[in-house]
This record gives C-alpha cells, structure tokens and sequence, in this order.
C-alpha cells in the first residue's frame, strides 16, 4: 500500500528546516509507520532534496512521526531561490512512498 | 471541568489574512478574545524599512482595514482584541487604532502598545553568534535592518490588567499572544510550568487561524472539507486547568476534526518534547484531542518546563538581489524547447560575463517543486524558469532580461515571458539573556 492509505502530512518550515509531521489516521498502524518510515527512507524518495541531517521524533500517543529535515530549504524561506521557497509542497510528496505491510 | 471558561478566538493566521473570519467571530463568537497573529519571519524587517521611510508608518499595512472592521462588533459585545500588529512600530499602531477609534465613535477605548522587542542598539553595541551560520552579526556590518527579541506573555498580562480594549504589540512569541489573555484571566503564575505547557498548546494550534479549522488540509476524495471559501476560525472556550474545547462559528466554513488538530499540533515543531517559548518549554507529546460534537474537539494534556534563560531574536539583513524569468512552452515538444530556452539563457549570461551567483534553471511542470527525481507522462506544457542572486542589481536584472529576449532569439513558441529582480531580506537569528531586553506598555484612549 501507499502511504497515502495510511497518513496523512503536513509540511512546515523554520529557517532551513523542512518539517513534516506523518500522521497516522488509525493509531493502530503505529507500529508499521515506524517500522517502515525512516529519515534515510525519506532521503531515498527525495533523492534530489539536499538534507545535510535529519531527525525522526516518535509520538505513539498521537500516532504520528515527526521529521525534522535539516539543510533541506537552501539557506532558509528568505533566502532560497526555490520556486516553493517554504518546501509546502514536500510532505505531499511523500504520500507515494510504499509501505508492505507486516506479513 | 470547573470554574467559569474563557472564549478566545483566531482572527488572523497571517499578514494578509482574510477579514471576514474575524468579524464573523467577533459578531457570533461570544468571544472573551479575539487574537491577530500577523507577523512572519520577515515581515518586521520589511515594517522597519517603512518606518525609516516615516517614523509613524512600520505597522501592519492592514491594521486599518482590520480594525475598521472588527472594532464595532467587538466594543458591542466586550470582546478584547490582541495582535502583533504593530511589527515594527507598536506605539504609532497604538495611535492609529485610537484615531479609528474617535472616528467610530469609540471614546475611552483603551489601546495599550507593547514596546521593547526592539533590541537593534543593543546588537549593535554587543554583537552576538549568530545561531544558524557561522560568525556574528558584526559580520553583517551595515546590512543589518532589525533586531526584534521574541518577548513572552508578561507585557501583555500587564496591559489586560491595565484595562486595555486591545493590546498591540510587535516581536512576542505567536502563542504569547493567546497565553496572555488566559493567564491574565486565570491567574496562571509565571512559573507554573505544565499549566503554562498546557495554554502554550492552545495558543500554538491556534495562532494560523484557518489552519485548524479545515485550511492547508483538503487532498479532494482522501480528505474533503467542506466550503473553503468560507472558512470559519477557530475558537477555544478554555478552563482554568488549562484544557479546552476548540470549535468555530456554527454555519461557517471548514471543519475542525482530530486529524485537523493533530496536523497543526505539528505544524512547525521540532523536537515536540520541547517546544522552546520565552514563558515555558512546552511537551506537546502527551496532548489528547477527542470529538465533542459535530466540529467540536476537546484538547487535554501537554505539560511544561522552565523556560530558557535566552530569548530568540531574529535579525533581518539585506542580502543582495534575486533575480528571474519565465517563459511558457506547450505542445508537442514543449519540454524539448523549455530545456533549449534555459541552455540558452545559461549560455547568454556566461557570454556576457554576469556576476550571478546560485543560478538555477528549472521546468515548471517537470522539475521546479517535485524533489523526487522522477518523471511521468511528458506534460503538455511546461514553464522554463531561470533564477539567481547577485550583489548587483543590475546583474540580477540580466537573468530576466536574457529569458524575454527568447521571445525573439529563442526556440519557437515561446510565451508568457515575465522577468522580476527583488532586493532580499534575509533572516537569522541570535540567543541574547532576558535581562538585556525591557518591555513596557504604553497606553492611548480614544
């Protein structure tokens, strides 16, 4: 399946910063989201997205990951030359990675 | 749930934020508060260019507008009103929202200016590491456009206790301007850190207005929301123990679900476990949202810890010129063509010698926005896009020049062509102690 059937995102900026939260719309998938959803996974799918570094954070509760990606912005909102200068449109480009579920 | 509630509504999520939203609340909300968050990260850099233009200009462009609207409704039904409006100039927002005031008929409205964001001297005098990049801000010498620390809720505190109508301010942290009002009403202490944890999770999925109640949110058939193009904001009728129960006008736009909450809960956050504000370093990662009814979710949850002993500042810079074209192709070989367009472009500026810096050239319709790499059906249609930076304004001016000139000189069927050239104002940020910064309220009736 696609993420899409799983999460939903939504995509912000801060300074350099692209950060995306992944949320689940059945808690219950927690366990496969974090399974399968990773920094280096996301790297692999953005593969032309400069990310010096990045960071997952993990909310159980909420059912939801928290990606943090770092040098992702090209300097930042204020100096990027990018058409999409605050990366909005990144998460959504997210939502056709595939996730296999746990057989 | 005990003791009595406060009703605290969203009536900007941004600058140029619609009007109608907050007058609907202000008329039907029975609010207590209305808040206007309306200052990007840039935005006051931009205000204080207007202010050295004019020593009474620097706020918000849009406070006349906003305020002529909303004023009436809110002096009939007792709803106070706060908003970073005043960008880079408070006190002069506070004597324009009075001068509305008097030609409304308003007399004895209280309008308290939240002063002492303003921290340019300082950095001037004392230059500080600059938190993003390497070196200080001496190193960015005479390009320096302002400095504005990031105040919390105590100013505002005391100006709602200083009996004002409506509280403008410049730089305070967005969820300040929702965390105020609640702990002046409740009496929440400065260092009662979960309680303030708990308003900072209010203030925080409120201060984007729309972005809770349905906007940023719609993928048609996966995700519907219904009316976007009369969205209601949202609402918070908060308790005393800091949780709350988030709605919007009944009859209005949008829709406030859990998936809603837990979207803008996010939105912007780093590390949830320590969302770092003047007041509290605030742990999103055990806030509970629960439906109460149709668009009615109740919040709970969240707790604190002691704030940091540094406030953020951000500075704005000028930062040389970016400058662009654009050029449409379609048809059959249009994306062919829009890559001919930019290897010419790319030519032209390495023939004739531009001083450009981080050129870029991009297909819009292929490759400008999508970072995956890949590509599908060929589009019928696509916009070649050139763009860079330069010191010099005129070598910025070039790049868009060398793409109108494809009108003629280009490959066939090239159209739309538009080129820009925009001075940047570029934004860092800076740590300074708390004690070197001193707010202080001002006040004007009307």
């Amino acid at each position: 399946m696609l993420l899409r059937d799983l999460a939903h995102v939504r995509t912000g900026d801060k300074g350099d910063i692209s950060q995306i939260s992944v949320i689940l719309y059945d808690i219950e998938n927690y366990a496969l989201l974090a399974d399968r959803l990773s920094v280096e996974v996301i790297r692999r799918h953005l593969c032309a997205l400069p990310i010096f570094s990045g960071e997952r954070y993990e909310l159980p509760e909420l059912g939801a990951l928290n990606f943090v990606l770092r040098g992702a912005l090209s300097g930042g909102v204020t100096r990027s030359l990018a058409l999409d200068a605050h990366g909005k449109t990144l998460g959504a480009q997210l939502l056709d990675i595939e996730i296999i579920s746990i057989s | 749930m005990t003791g009595r509630t406060i009703r605290i509504g969203a009536g900007a999520g941004y600058s140029g934020d619609r009007i109608e939203p907050a007058v609907e609340l202000a008329e039907q909300g029975k609010l207590d508060y209305l808040v206007f968050e309306c200052l990007a990260e840039r935005t006051i850099a931009l205000a204080q260019a207007r202010r050295r233009a004019d020593p009474e200009q620097g706020f918000d462009l849009l406070l006349d507008e906003r305020m002529r609207a909303v004023l009436p409704a809110c002096r009939a039904n007792g709803v106070r009103i706060v908003t970073n409006m005043g960008a880079a100039n408070p006190a002069s927002a506070a004597r324009a929202i009075v001068r509305i005031a008097r030609e409304l008929g308003m007399a004895g409205l209280k309008v308290a200016a939240v002063i002492g964001d303003d921290v340019l001297d300082q950095i001037r005098e004392q230059p500080r590491s600059l938190s993003e990049h390497d070196g200080t801000t001496a190193d960015l010498g005479d390009s320096v456009v302002s400095a504005n620390a990031y105040l919390g809720m105590a100013p505002i505190v005391e100006a709602l206790a200083g009996g004002a109508d409506v509280v403008v301010t410049g730089r305070v942290g967005d969820p300040a301007l929702f965390l105020g009002p609640l702990a002046y009403e409740f009496g929440w202490s400065a260092d009662d850190w979960d309680i303030l944890g708990r308003g900072t999770v209010i203030g925080h999925l409120l201060e984007c207005a729309g972005q809770l109640t349905g906007g940023y949110f719609a993928d048609p058939g996966v995700k519907d929301v219904p009316d976007l193009a009369r969205l209601g904001f949202p609402l918070a009728e908060v308790s005393p123990d800091g949780s709350a129960l988030l709605t919007k006008v009944p009859g209005s736009g949008g829709r406030l679900s859990v998936a809603c909450c837990k979207e803008q809960l996010l939105y912007e956050i780093l590390d949830p476990g320590a969302y770092l504000q003047a007041d509290v370093v605030a742990d999103f990662r055990t806030v509970r949202f629960e439906m109460a009814g149709p668009d009615r979710v109740r919040v709970t949850g969240g707790s604190g810890r002691a704030r940091p002993d540094m406030l953020k500042v951000s500075i704005g810079y000028q930062d040389g010129f970016i400058g662009e074209g654009q050029i449409s192709y379609a048809g059959l070989g249009a994306v062919a063509r829009g890559r001919l367009a930019l290897d010419i472009v790319r030519d032209r500026l390495a023939i004739t010698g531009i001083d450009a810096e981080d050129l870029q050239y991009e297909l819009i319709g292929l490759d400008a926005v999508d970072r995956t790499g890949r590509t599908g059906i060929e589009p019928r249609e696509v916009r070649a896009r050139a763009v860079g930076r330069s010191r010099s304004a005129y070598a910025a001016g070039r790049i868009g020049a060398e793409v109108e000139a494809l009108y003629t000189n280009g490959p066939s069927g090239g159209g739309g062509a538009v080129a820009s050239v925009r001075q940047v104002l570029a934004v860092t940020s800076v740590l300074l102690p708390r004690d070197r910064v001193a707010p202080a309220v001002l006040y004007e009736v009307a």
